[in-house]
């Protein structure tokens, strides 16, 4: 336990232990262990000392605040990457892609390009997305409720138009809930449905003046999409139910009342 | 993602130490992130967000170049208000010089000691966001906070 002056390589084996409790890594059993130890140990209390020194000093003000002006333009590059009308086919391309990172800068930087110039639509994948996100567990629903009359006021004050709710249990299709969305640069209605042990949501918001020619109908990472517009509303169903069930279900949304 | 865009610019900040190679890291980052959104699986979206901060860093032409550019500490005197200015002088000058030091690090150093120091990720996550084993993660944030304190009381910080 000669200390030669070198702490550069720890020269106890347990001076990695102390810097893991300082760090809360340690389980009370560990920390027992260490404590017994390190009462014995000169290298361990230096190390000890040395460590809460140099998160003394970091303590406070080193964290780098985004600017709100680099921040204002990371947003309008993020919106300007959102969906266009323009092909669906090639935004495909990129998915499978996420090995790319791995292959190096300049693979990378060319599929950013691929998908930042053409600035074609990404809006189904957006929407594959937000089913994704609202299936992890406590994320689907904000308002859980199988009564369309309850559904729908919940929307009330939380969007700036009124979704249309519609319950098609005897259909085959329970309404499960509602919850809030963000699409295509806007706060969006997601209903929820249930088809025996699958989950359909429902994006809806109002037509904007621009006509979203995307491709109505397709298939992301295994999820199917199907688009329509009625009541000067677009609408978006996404699950994994088979093709024709959501067709099925985009079918009696298109002939209700 | 959106709710991880600071600790992604604190990354990409401390990784470039230039405040316009930050931000163009974070523009490209931000972007990849939600193209590349339905493919993630994991379930930790700032871990894997930050991983692609740090590729896309370390993938930038500045950072191959080693920038040379402005230090990280030195846009960054204003004193806080409300102290009285001699202390907040101090304290200033006393946070610049750390903030010199930090950025001073080698990058491996520092990119694991931000990941641990400001963004308070646990080993795991750091290990998960540089893709580096847990241990190599122990020793890396070991040597780079010996390599702080020391050099803080090289030059006299307390």
């Amino acid at each position: 336990m000669s200390a030669n002056g070198d702490h550069a390589v720890p020269s106890c084996d347990k001076v990695l232990l102390v810097q893991a409790e300082l760090d809360g890594e340690l389980d009370a059993a560990q920390a027992a262990a260490l404590e017994a130890h390190r009462g014995d140990c000169a290298i361990c209390q230096a190390a000890q000392t040395e460590l809460l020194r140099a998160r003394e000093l970091l303590r406070g003000e080193a964290y780098e605040i985004t600017p709100e002006d680099v921040r204002a333009r990371v947003m309008a590059r993020l919106r300007q990457a959102e969906p266009r009308p323009a092909p669906a086919r090639r935004w495909r391309w990129v998915f499978p892609s996420l090995g790319g990172f791995g292959l190096g800068a300049a693979c990378a930087a060319a599929l950013a390009l691929l998908v930042v110039l053409p600035q074609r639509s990404d809006l189904a994948g957006q929407l594959v997305a937000g089913h994704i996100r609202a299936l992890q567990p406590g994320h689907l629903e904000d308002v859980v409720s199988t009564d369309q009359h309850t559904v729908k006021p919940w929307f009330d004050g939380r969007l700036d138009f009124a979704p249309p709710v519609r319950d098609f249990a005897s259909d085959g299709f329970p309404l499960k809930g509602g919850r809030l969305d963000y699409l295509d640069g806007r706060p969006v209605a997601a209903l929820i449905y249930q088809r025996d042990k699958h989950v359909i949501d429902v994006f809806v918001w109002p037509q904007s003046g621009a006509v979203q020619h995307l491709a109505s109908n397709t298939v992301v990472q295994g999820y199917n999409v199907v688009h329509w517009t009625a009541e000067g509303m677009n609408f978006w169903a996404v699950s994994d139910v088979e093709r024709a069930q959501l067709d099925d279900f985009a079918a009696l949304w298109r002939t209700a009342p | 993602m959106l709710p991880h865009l600071d600790a992604a610019y604190n990354l990409a900040r401390w990784l470039m130490r230039d405040a316009g190679a930050a931000e163009d890291v974070l523009q490209e980052a931000m972007v990849r992130a939600l193209t590349y959104f339905t493919s993630f699986k994991g379930i930790n979206p700032r871990a894997w967000l930050l991983q692609i901060v740090r590729h896309t860093a370390y993938g930038s032409m500045a950072f191959n170049r080693g920038v040379q550019t402005v230090p990280i500490a030195d846009d960054d005197a204003t004193p806080a208000e409300g102290d009285d200015p001699e202390a907040a002088l101090l304290r200033s000058r006393e946070c610049r010089q750390v903030r010199a030091l930090v950025a001073a690090l080698p990058v491996e150093l520092r990119e694991t000691l931000v990941l641990r120091e400001f963004e308070e990720f646990s080993y795991k996550e750091i290990a998960e966001a540089t893709q580096t084993p847990i241990g190599t993660v122990m020793s890396r944030l070991w040597r780079a906070r010996q390599l702080l304190a020391r050099a803080a009381e090289a030059e006299g910080l307390s």
